[in-house]
């Protein structure tokens, strides 16, 4: 059985069904990226996984134990950081480590936080708090504090969705660099193919809700670390980039039905507001396009 | 008319304690008519504020802007701007709102047909069913419908969107391009579009301005879309040419973007330096000894 296994899996809040049949299994080490539309499920499937919600029908186990709650062996990073305004950098991190680890002496938590900080690299801002950081700073945060947890997994729910296109380039290469040193198990949501296919091993796609399943998963075999830049010229990342996005714009797209409406536009032309709008009292017609006509005339020179 | 919108050694300068500083410095453009251009540059290079001189929101220092043979001086319905947040009024539903321009722009118009253009543009970006909501019970994707459905329906010269989906998420994003893309072709209408999305300005434009880096952002390079019209996303996706210019604009911004942040450290990489604040405590005021006030004497 693998790491994290997802079985026929449906959750609806009320009437409406927001997942439908969700199967997934995720290896041990695996980074595995889900891109799917804003709305269309995505942090409800990585709440089932967090075990703050519980689906329905279907079961989900990690490690052959199936989640009931949540617990400290799955990290969660969410997309509006949660920090506790009140507390600094190393004050929000050392309270997960204090949940998680309270048998450990005072010095080894304190190094514990320390290291994560410096993970992150956050040594500066070690005692400011949440609001005197930008949104890449927080993040970055409470990147680290899920990993001080040293949970078993880790859960991204669009991490850098509320970032700048800068920022989020540059936390892209930080989350790389460290899963590359322990390389725990990574299922990260987003939108953005393109995040996905540059950080995961594996990528699948959520069809547009309601009643969202997962589409064709694609494995991501382009060597590491890989350069934003030089991807474009890989043919195999071209393939997947296109085979996710016509799997999201076709079959898993948001479904329309097309009417045919009759519909009028009228042919006249917007008028002049800086001219007079009316002449001596006399109220003026609209300019139909089809009376406005280029001919050719003589004039004198 | 070969040069329908010139741009004319546009500049931009704001007074400073220091001098004045320059925005953006001697900008040339030249966009035919019916072309569709998208200015990309990094945020804070000052593509909004070329933009927001064309629309006639913000002043120009030098230079000049001519809209199809007349020099602009202001704001007008002649522009129709589709911005980032669409901005509607949140007491009117979409249709009203809509109606809001439509009435001054076509005032000499019977009420009929007025509300007819109104309704066959929201028809038209896929609001045919929900044109009688409020913004609040809109998506955002939705309520940037009505915003390019207000744009067109002023039958506007030209179109200026200042990164219109900038606020959507990715998927969403591509939809409303399509829409756009959609809208643009059966009214060939003249756009300039600030974005610093690169699948978004390959995807749409005709030519792709790049620019540089502020403070005195200039023109960087111009490059040529020639993808063939109508274009479908999977074909553009297929084109040959696609990944080449892609990997071309990454590297021209990722320049800028090491350029602009070599003397900021990693751990501060978007953070501006708090204000000082002196840290002392208010004076007590009934401790103080009360002063006679001084009055003038002869």
């Amino acid at each position: 059985m693998a790491f994290l296994e997802i079985n026929h899996v449906t959750k609806s809040y009320g009437a409406n069904q927001v997942l439908r049949d969700i199967n997934l299994s995720i290896e041990k080490g695996e980074f595995v990226a889900i891109v799917g539309y804003s709305g269309a499920g995505k942090t409800t499937l990585i709440s089932l996984i967090a075990g703050l919600l519980r689906p329905d029908t279907g079961s989900l186990t990690l490690n052959d134990l199936e989640i009931t709650e949540p617990g400290p062996d799955r990290g969660v990073v969410f997309q509006n950081y949660s920090l506790l305004p009140w507390l600094t950098v190393y004050e929000n991190i050392l309270l997960a480590v204090e949940q998680v680890s309270p048998n450990w002496s005072s010095a080894k938590k304190q190094q514990h936080v320390e290291e994560h900080i410096e993970l992150v690299n956050l040594g500066p801002a070690r005692n400011k708090r949440p609001s005197e950081l930008s949104g890449g700073m927080r993040q970055r945060v409470s990147l680290a504090r899920a990993l001080a947890m040293n949970p078993q997994i880790l859960l991204l729910d669009e991490p850098l969705s509320a970032l700048d296109a800068l920022t989020r380039a540059t936390l892209q290469t930080e989350i790389e660099r460290i899963w590359e040193q322990d390389r725990k198990t990574v299922v990260l949501i987003t939108n953005d193919v393109d995040e996905g296919i540059l950080l995961a091993d594996r990528i699948i796609p959520l069809s547009a809700g309601p009643g969202a399943t997962l589409g064709p998963s694609i494995a991501i075999d382009i060597p590491r670390p890989r350069d934003r830049k030089a991807l474009n010229h890989e043919p195999r990342y071209q393939k997947i980039r296109r085979q996710v996005i016509d799997f999201l714009l076709g079959d898993g797209g948001r479904k329309h039905t097309v009417v045919a409406r009759k519909l009028i536009l009228p042919d006249i032309e917007p008028e002049d507001l800086s001219a007079p709008h009316s002449f001596g009292g006399r109220k003026r017609k609209p300019i139909r396009r089809g009376e406005v006509k280029t001919e050719p005339v003589e004039v004198d020179v | 008319m070969s040069e329908y919108l010139v741009i004319d050694n546009l500049t931009k300068t704001y007074p400073g304690p220091n001098g004045a500083a320059i925005i953006v410095k001697d900008f040339n453009l030249r966009i035919k008519q019916g072309e569709f251009v998208c200015l990309i540059g990094h945020s804070g290079c000052g593509k909004s504020t070329v933009l927001s001189m064309v629309a006639g929101l913000s002043e120009v220092s030098s230079g000049g802007i001519i809209l199809a043979g007349k020099e602009l001086t202001g704001p007008g319905p002649d522009r129709g701007i589709v911005f980032q947040s669409p901005c509607l009024l949140p007491w009117m539903s979409a249709f009203k709102n809509v109606m809001l321009g439509v009435d001054q722009v076509f005032y000499t118009a019977g009420k009929d047909e007025r509300e007819q253009i109104a309704e066959y543009y929201l028809s038209v970006v896929g609001l045919a069913d929900a044109m009688h909501k409020f913004p609040a019970e809109l998506s955002q994707g939705m309520r940037q419908r009505v915003g390019i459905a207000r744009a067109f329906a002023l039958a506007p010269r030209m179109l200026l969107l200042d990164e219109p989906f900038g606020m959507l998420d990715s998927l969403t994003r591509m939809e409303l391009q399509q829409v756009l893309l959609e809208l643009w072709r059966k009214n060939k209408k003249t756009a300039l579009m600030v974005t610093h999305d690169v699948d978004e300005a390959l995807f749409l434009a005709d030519r792709i301005v790049c620019m540089t880096n502020g403070p005195a952002a200039q023109v960087g390079e111009i490059l040529e879309v020639s993808f063939p019209r109508p274009r479908e996303r999977k074909a553009v996706l297929e084109h040959p040419d696609y990944y080449r210019l892609r990997e071309h604009l990454i590297s021209f911004l990722e320049e800028r973007a090491h350029s602009k942040s070599h003397h900021s450290s990693t751990a501060s990489d978007d953070a501006t330096p708090p204000l000082p604040l002196p840290d002392s405590e208010p004076k007590k005021l009934r401790e103080l000894p009360l002063e006679p006030i001084p009055t003038t004497k002869p």
